[in-house]
């Protein structure tokens, strides 16, 4: 396992909170999507999102490739860790 | 298309190297009620599905393949430290002969996984209706392997994925009233 410091884990638990919401929102919208106040939320907890992504790839390197991330030089996508590793 | 991303949906941690849950959890990796099936299971359904409910298999189908990473997480961290002896004692020998310590998509006996465990009948309410059973058999799966298993640090992740369970059949619950709306509302030929 790859030792990485105690801010990445709460930056990344903090990802996955907002991440969380935004999933479990999603889904909830697919069956109501007449409700105001949930999209009202949803977009909030998106734009949430865009600031917390930016300031954990800053950090740790890109969430998500082909496109969806800046990279650094050299190429940082292949960089551990993996998920599984942390 | 997918795209992916270099993050687990909830943090997965063990205590301990623990072959023998290991064992058990591959059950949710290539069982028949378990993180591939639904995955697979939900993607294929979208194409021929009224429109109405593609989104919500879209998006569960999707949760699943996160779902799958979380289990293999699980296995690949309960069983990397672990020696032949220790396998072997898990009752896992038969796999570490054929795969070492690779992953693979078989069930808790070591049966490989099949197509054969998903269906798609092209009938929306009896697809949704397999959905549905789906998830509260792997609801059921989750809680039986949390009632073997003494990692109280696995056994969070694991509870977490058993509340997944639980909200998708709640989806999809809500999809088949939706359907029957529609159904209800308009002319047949």
């Amino acid at each position: 396992m790859k030792q990485m410091p105690k801010e990445y884990y709460e930056l990344l638990e903090k990802l996955q909170a907002v991440d969380f919401a935004l999933v479990e929102l999603t889904l909830y919208l697919d069956t109501h999507p007449n409700d105001y106040q949930a999209i009202q939320q949803f977009n909030q907890l998106a734009q949430q999102r865009k600031h917390l992504k930016k300031q954990y790839e800053t950090a740790y390197g890109p969430l998500q490739q082909y496109g969806n991330s800046y990279s650094n030089y050299p190429w940082n996508w292949n960089d551990t860790p993996w998920p599984w590793q942390v | 298309m997918w795209i992916y991303e270099k993050k687990l949906q909830y943090p997965v941690r063990v205590s301990t190297c623990n072959p023998k849950l290991a064992k058990y959890l591959i059950e949710q990796y290539g069982g028949a009620d378990g993180e591939l099936a639904a995955a697979l299971r939900y993607l294929n359904q979208r194409y021929s599905i009224p429109d109405k409910v593609i989104g919500l298999l879209t998006d569960i189908g999707t949760e699943e393949l996160a779902h799958l990473e979380m289990i293999a997480t699980m296995v690949y961290k309960l069983t990397k430290d672990a020696t032949p002896e220790q396998l072997k004692e898990a009752g896992l020998d038969a796999h570490y002969v054929n795969h070492d310590r690779a992953l693979f998509y078989h069930n808790a006996a070591g049966v490989p996984w099949t197509a054969t465990y998903i269906q798609a009948k092209g009938d929306p309410i009896a697809d949704l209706y397999e959905d549905i059973a789906a998830e509260e058999k792997a609801r059921a799966t989750y809680q039986w392997i949390i009632n073997m298993s003494d990692d109280p640090d696995l056994n969070d992740g694991l509870r977490f994925l058993r509340e997944r369970e639980i909200i998708h059949a709640q989806r999809f619950r809500e999809a088949v009233e939706i359907l029957k709306e529609e159904r209800d509302r308009k002319k047949f030929f």
